[in-house]
């Protein structure tokens, strides 16, 4: 992930402007954690209609499909706003999706009798989180070109 | 209040990922993603102790699906996945699969056995 651009005019040793870099990162932060809260209650939403792992391969497979599409898009396509990636890449996207409740499913569904399932669910989010990334990452290339 | 629980996890859950990643990357100077996976790995530990230790419904909501969800992310860990595999570093793109699963995956079990055995 390339680092935010600082400005060249600022001078990190002068104290006074160092308010500015913390002012830039602070406004990132503010809007990854309002989009990461966005993001998480919508996965909450899709958990109460979709409960189990099955709601939670949904978000992932869903989550990984519109990543594809908004990194062509801010990266390849549009001179997007500084705070378009933070918001929507690393706050609503990342938010929605979940690393965590995807491997305590996982855990959740080994039992006697459940391995197949538990194994079968952890293949099946990884081929469909990624292949809905590669796809959309080609469909929306193709879209915008 | 279930739903504002989980908002207020996750709303401090994704900025500490977006941190620890930035923290942790910069020490790298390698493609790898380090980052999303040290997150990733944590972040299942914490849920996976979180289910050992059978906390109440609202502390799951804030921690577990708040802000454990917020910390880690699968939809960071696809794309790099596939950036990676776009780059020809196939390599580093099935090791990355491989030790994201087989880590993340341990780490929940490892977790809640710890928690649960207490």
């Amino acid at each position: 992930m390339p680092t935010e651009p600082v400005d060249p005019d600022i001078d990190l040793h002068v104290p006074a402007q160092r308010r500015e870099l913390a002012r830039t990162h602070g406004g990132v932060l503010a809007v990854i954690a309002l989009g990461g809260g966005l993001g998480g209650l919508a996965r909450y939403g899709v958990g109460l209609l979709v409960p189990g792992p099955w709601g939670t391969l949904l978000v992932n497979v869903v989550g990984g499909a519109l990543i594809g599409v908004l990194m062509v898009l801010i990266t390849e396509r549009w001179r997007a706003h500084p705070l378009a990636r933070p918001f929507l890449g690393v706050g609503v996207l990342g938010g929605f999706t979940t690393f965590s409740t995807h491997t305590d499913d996982f855990r959740r569904l080994l039992a006697p009798g459940g391995v197949p399932v538990a194994f079968g669910y952890l293949v099946l989010t990884l081929v469909a989180a990624v292949a809905a990334t590669a796809l959309a990452v080609a469909v929306t290339r193709r879209a915008v070109a | 209040m279930t739903a504002l629980l989980v908002f207020l996890g996750a709303a401090i859950g994704a900025p500490l990922r977006y941190l620890v990643d930035r923290f942790v990357q910069s020490r790298h100077d390698s493609a790898f993603p380090w980052g999303t996976l040290t997150v990733n790995v944590v972040g299942s530990f914490a849920l996976g102790c979180l289910a050992g230790a059978a906390v109440s419904p609202g502390t799951a909501a804030l921690l577990g699906t708040g802000l454990c969800g917020g910390l880690t992310t699968y939809s960071t860990f696809g794309y790099e996945t596939v950036r990676l595999l776009e780059n020809r570093a196939h390599f580093h793109a099935v090791a990355n699969v491989a030790v994201s699963v087989v880590a993340g995956v341990g780490a929940a079990l490892l977790g809640y056995t710890v928690l649960a055995d207490l």
